[in-house]
């Protein structure tokens, strides 16, 4: 190659040399993205995605966890307004920080309890010291029922709409934003 | 030797011969033995299948190594499948049904998650074409040939 040929290759040259800083600049763009909808809550890699949604209720009957009385898979297809099923147990704590924003929800949704995996003296206990902010409560003892509803761990809710279908859930506790941002207004929008 | 050095040696072996016998249990995560299947084979199968569902409360662990509550609750679930004769395939099925694909420990080919399994692919492919690209023109461009000044200063220098 003399040195005064023409270079008919520099402009391809200059378009490998820039491929891989825009491959490094996308992926910066990517993981920029990523990090920053972690620190928003709008991505979250630990979220486990619940198939459960807009499914109707898995078939259960459990038995009745007093002081309410409770409920299976039937009652909850015959609902004509949407209620909230909330997993919870006395052994766990989020439960119980969770319970005030229930008791201050229950006017304006019914809350339908189920205890996972606990004792029913325990869980009569925890419901009666948290001031009870379910209207009907079942036992589900040996946790079968919650992994059928795709419950990884307590307390889980999910908002039933007409006729028993699933409508919304969430694996963390409640808290105020959530209940008046999102999980009221869609239980009014279902009330129609 | 006394007889109670005696004893002492023969309790110890026992130990000994105890835990070699017992050792294949030892690699088992089932917190109590009650919670294996009487037939090896169908055992062994639940742990395959195990060993590949993602405990969702330790989330890195599989339900065979975890010893979280629900992981032992999915164990169990998983064993009653086997036994009533279901297929891995149903198997998984039936927890994917519940959990979604992220319980799944190797996710499916899917158009998420195309780009993660392709990408050893992919990577051998670019890394190919630079190897090959920088070879080629490696043997292609030698040293230009010297001109007719630079000649004549290499026979001065010489």
């Amino acid at each position: 190659m003399s040195d005064n040929a023409p270079r008919p290759d520099l402009a391809r040259r200059r378009l490998l040399m820039a491929a891989p800083l825009v491959v490094a600049g996308g992926a910066g763009v990517a993981f920029w993205r990523m990090l920053s909808g972690m620190q928003q809550g709008s991505f979250d890699p630990h979220d486990i995605q619940a198939p459960a949604l807009n499914r109707p209720v898995p078939d259960f009957t459990l038995p009745d966890q007093l002081p309410g009385q409770g409920f299976g898979a039937a009652d909850l297809r015959a609902l004509k307004v949407p209620v909230l099923v909330n997993f919870f147990a006395s052994w766990c704590i989020p439960c119980i920080a969770e319970m005030p924003q229930l008791n201050a929800l229950k006017a304006q949704l019914p809350i339908w309890g189920i205890a996972y995996k606990d004792k029913p003296a325990d869980a009569l206990g925890f419901v009666r010291r948290a001031g009870n902010p379910y209207a009907r409560i079942a036992s589900d003892l040996s946790g079968m029922t919650a992994i059928d509803w795709g419950v990884s761990g307590v307390p889980e809710s999910f908002l039933i709409g007409p006729g028993g279908v699933i409508r919304w859930h969430s694996a963390a506790a409640l808290d105020e934003a959530t209940a008046h941002q999102t999980l009221l207004p869609l239980a009014a929008s279902l009330r129609t | 030797m006394s007889a109670a050095t005696r004893r002492l040696a023969a309790m110890l072996a026992t130990v000994l011969a105890l835990t070699i016998g017992l050792s294949p249990l030892a690699a088992v995560a089932v917190d109590d033995p009650s919670e294996m299947l009487p037939d090896p084979h169908q055992e062994a199968r639940a742990q395959a299948i195990g060993s590949q569902l993602r405990c969702l409360v330790c989330q890195n662990e599989s339900i065979e190594d975890s010893s979280a509550g629900l992981a032992r609750d999915l164990r169990h679930v998983v064993r009653a499948h086997v036994a009533k004769g279901e297929s891995d395939r149903q198997i998984m099925d039936w927890m994917v049904g519940r959990y979604g694909n992220f319980i799944r420990l190797s996710p499916p080919l899917t158009i998420g998650t195309v780009l993660l399994w392709l990408m050893p692919v992919l990577a051998l492919l670019v890394g190919g074409l630079v190897a090959f690209l920088s070879f080629r023109r490696a043997r292609g461009t030698g040293p230009a040939p010297l001109s007719d000044d630079e000649r004549a200063r290499l026979t001065d220098l010489t």
